[in-house]
């Protein structure tokens, strides 16, 4: 049996479909992120953002982006952040209050940030073909290697220099105290 | 409408104005820096949705994202080794308890 073209009852192609669910997604956990009271379920929905993202990038057509957000964040970033979480939070953390005292002015910002942006999107002119074009992974592994070589080792220099100073930072100290 | 750069830019954009209500609206240090993650990830949807539909810049935003990757990688680890250092002294991660200054 053929898959159609298109959506049989919406009438919009397959991947109109996969954005709006991943958008939805992606914008529902990432609320989840910045609302939930209880800390580790934040960095649960953080992972699930994070795979949508991935399926975003997909969409995208940049496999090599996907592939890294899911080893990368998903993989390390999110269980750092959840070793953390269970390092520092104590057994009273999540009765108390989840926002600040400026939460109402912050949403406030955040959402003439957003209205700033959309505007700013909507009204400019990018120069964008209509169709969106996959880059070949090939391309992407030559050029780093070849145009972006000097960055690529000054990152991994400063990766390098990141972990040293996080072992040095998170070390007890035997002497007591910093 | 997965075809058009405007939507994903106001995806992106929607994502970055969440993640920079978290960072200043939350009281937990580690929640600020799943925000800050929220934010650096609504930047590379916009810088890889560039590459996608813009001709001159195809191969590069592929490079662009996974240095920016890299570099997220770097903070998360510096920032929750100081997380992990403040409350060690501090015994609490709420920054609104962070008031030595202030005293």
């Amino acid at each position: 049996m053929a898959i159609p073209d298109s959506v049989p009852i919406l009438g919009i192609g397959w991947d109109d479909v996969l954005f709006m669910l991943l958008a939805a997604a992606m914008i529902g956990s990432a609320l989840l992120v910045v609302t939930l009271r209880d800390i580790i379920r934040c960095g649960l929905a953080m992972m699930a953002c994070f795979g949508c993202l991935a399926g975003l990038y997909v969409v995208l057509g940049a496999p090599l982006v996907a592939a890294a957000e899911v080893l990368i964040y998903i993989g390390a970033i999110s269980v750092l952040i959840l070793f953390a979480i269970m390092l520092t939070q104590t057994k009273n953390a999540p009765a108390r209050l989840v926002f600040q005292t400026q939460a109402v002015p912050a949403a406030v910002a955040s959402l003439v940030l957003v209205v700033l942006i959309v505007l700013t999107v909507t009204s400019t002119d990018w120069g964008a073909v209509p169709v969106r074009m996959a880059s070949a992974t090939d391309a992407v592994a030559r050029i780093l290697f070849s145009q972006f070589v000097l960055p690529f080792e000054v990152v991994s220099v400063l990766l390098l220099a990141a972990v040293i100073g996080g072992v040095f930072l998170a070390k007890r100290d035997e002497r007591g105290g910093l | 409408m997965s075809n058009s750069l405007d939507a994903y830019l106001v995806l992106s954009g929607i994502i970055f104005s969440i993640g920079s209500f978290g960072f200043l609206a939350r009281r937990n240090a580690i929640s600020m820096l799943m925000s800050i993650e929220l934010m650096l990830n609504a930047v590379n949807l916009a810088i890889v949705a560039f590459g996608a539909f813009v001709d001159t810049l195809r191969p590069n935003s592929s490079v662009i994202a996974l240095i920016v990757m890299a570099v997220a990688a770097a903070e998360a680890t510096v920032g929750l080794a100081i997380v992990i250092a403040i409350y060690r002294n501090k015994r609490t991660p709420l920054v609104d308890e962070y008031d030595t200054l202030r005293q």
